[in-house]
């Protein structure tokens, strides 16, 4: 049976829920799945990652500020001692980071923000998005250990209640790179990748303040992100990190809601692979609606309040 | 400060690309090429460097001979040298052969710093900077907003999902250039007459095989038809009506 080494990433005393949805991943494979953390309070967290799919957790110990190139060595290390066939983290800013650096310390190709992952004879194979999500490649590898990140919101976590048998190794390896403080967003504000709802605003909203509606709209559903088209973060309304799109982030949420959006080739390929599409816009022609699920034609000052009323209505089970 | 900016022919991101008749690649056929929008960004950050640090800048890519153009673009905003690794196969490299090539040329150019986009909008692997890096065994970071070097090191500033960090690094370093970094300028014809006297290379790449293959390249499941609930504040209940009992989301 093949092993997988998955790196997990925490924060707050839990794991990140995009490396959970990591290590089902891997264990869907069929895989035996080793995870792998360090930093200050990983050992809280080791333990519990047995019900998520882990039967083996390595627990990187002294080390107190993140360095990825260090944290890289350490992590490769861990791949090679554990003999394992494949090698993945969440597809994060840096889980990615990450994961680039592991691959070359195993000599191996990368694949990043895959959407699917599977056995495939001795090896794995994926598929990931080229272009934004303009095409899909199924692509193999024939490197010596298999390498990948996988997109957030696309893997299910397991939930098998299994038990992990858990180890500590210590962080030897020296630091070129040290991240020396972390001014963290505010409290409860999701990343755009990462929010199983998004709401977007474009050009449509006139102006800055116009974005109120959207933040009010994401707000009432409590567990979404705000996002905006590539005009808007242009335009110096919105900051980059908001951006959907080809030059920005590509997004496969629950339920993306574009506000405003007319729908430029370069925004639908970072969204259209969300699971449901809702389409406001006072151009009935949009190319927006042509992928959206379900469409509302006309203003969004009159629109999006009314449904942030409903939303919230629907929260409290009205 | 020896400098060097690596940039990406990719296809223009307002392009929708064909598949190969065999679907296991791009049809090339009618494609505009551009250089990746992020490595814009890493060219001005060294153009930046070069003139408050001074120093010699190259311009490198990894990509077909006729790249020159976007070379050229490099050296007129003031890069010294544009060099072309000539890579026949570039449009399959894959990023770990793509970084070892460039590691190769940057080792033998004996550069202190190197800059990269944050992700090429092609096969947005994110992947060749860090790398690079890793190969040289430089220091790297990816994803830099902010950035100030000085001697035998720096700090940046990089967006996170949960935050903003602030890392310091040893040179000789990798950077890989985020939005916000900067605003590319414009070559200024002064520049642009300049670049025609400069040198762009073109040089011969040692083969580093690929590991990864193409299975199969497919167009993404087309959306199932959706519809128009209605219009105006008026459509909202219909709306919530087929997010609670069609979709089943809400």
């Amino acid at each position: 049976m093949s092993t997988i080494v998955v790196f997990v990433e925490h924060a707050n005393g839990s794991a990140r829920r995009a490396s959970l949805e990591c290590l089902g991943a891997a264990k869907a494979t069929g895989a035996n799945v080793t995870a792998v953390l360090g930093g200050p309070g990983a050992g809280d967290v080791a333990s519990g990652l047995g019900a998520n799919g882990a039967s083996k957790v390595v627990c990187l110990t002294g080390r107190d500020n993140y360095s990825p190139d260090a944290t890289a060595k350490d992590v490769a290390k861990v791949v090679q001692d554990a003999g394992a066939q494949g090698f993945l983290a969440a597809a994060s800013i840096n889980g990615k980071d990450l994961a680039a650096r592991v691959a070359a310390h195993l000599d191996s190709v990368l694949f990043s923000d895959c959407i699917g992952l599977e056995a495939a004879g001795d090896s794995f194979q994926v598929m990931r998005p080229w272009l934004a999500g303009k095409v899909l490649a199924t692509l193999t590898s024939s490197g010596p250990v298999f390498c990948a990140t996988t997109r957030p919101n696309v893997f299910p976590i397991v939930e098998d209640g299994g038990a992990a048998e858990v180890t500590e190794a210590a962080a030897t390896a020296d630091a070129k790179v040290e991240v020396t403080a972390v001014s963290a967003k505010e409290q409860g504000k999701l990343d755009v990748k990462e929010a199983p709802i998004v709401v977007s605003g474009g050009r449509g909203l006139k102006e800055p303040e116009g974005f109120k509606i959207v933040e009010d709209l994401a707000a009432a559903f409590g567990d979404a992100a705000v996002g905006a088209s590539r005009a808007v973060v242009d335009a110096g309304w919105r900051p980059h990190g908001e951006q959907v799109g080809q030059t920005g982030k590509t997004v496969a949420p629950q339920l993306y809601i574009a506000v405003g959006i007319s729908g430029a080739i370069q925004h639908l390929a970072g969204m259209k692979t969300s699971k449901v599409i809702v389409a406001i816009n006072k151009d009935a022609e949009a190319p927006i609606f042509k992928i959206a699920d379900y469409g509302i034609v006309g203003d969004a000052f009159e629109i999006v309040p009314a449904l942030t009323e409903a939303i919230k209505g629907a929260k409290a089970g009205v | 400060m020896k400098i060097v900016a690596c940039i990406k022919r990719v296809p223009d991101t307002e392009t929708q690309p064909q598949i190969t008749a065999d679907k296991t690649g791009l049809d090339a056929t009618g494609v505009q090429y551009m250089t990746s929008f992020y490595d814009e960004i890493a060219l001005e950050e060294a153009v930046k460097t070069k003139e408050a640090h001074g120093g010699d800048l190259t311009v490198l890519t990894l990509g077909p001979a006729d790249s020159t153009k976007e070379v050229r673009v490099g050296l007129a905003k003031g890069a010294d040298t544009g060099m072309i690794l000539v890579d026949d196969a570039w449009q399959g490299r894959d990023c770990r052969s793509t970084a070892k090539i460039l590691a190769a040329k940057i080792q033998e150019l004996g550069s202190e710093v190197a800059f990269l986009g944050r992700v090429a909008t092609d096969r947005d692997n994110a992947a060749v900077g860090p790398m690079l890096a890793t190969f040289l065994d430089w220091a790297c970071v990816t994803e830099v907003t902010e950035l100030e070097l000085g001697e035998g090191g720096g700090t940046a500033k990089r967006e996170t999902e949960t935050g903003v960090e602030t890392v310091t690094f040893t040179l000789p370093a990798v950077i890989t250039c985020n939005k916000g970094l900067n605003e590319p300028r414009r070559p200024a014809l002064k520049g642009i007459m300049a670049a025609k006297k400069k040198p762009v290379e073109e040089i011969a790449i040692e083969d580093v095989p690929n590991q990864a293959s193409v299975a199969q390249v497919e167009l993404p499941p087309a959306r199932k038809e959706g519809r128009i609930v209605g219009e105006g504040a008026d459509a909202v209940p219909a709306l919530i009506e087929a997010l609670q009992n069609e979709a089943k989301i809400l």
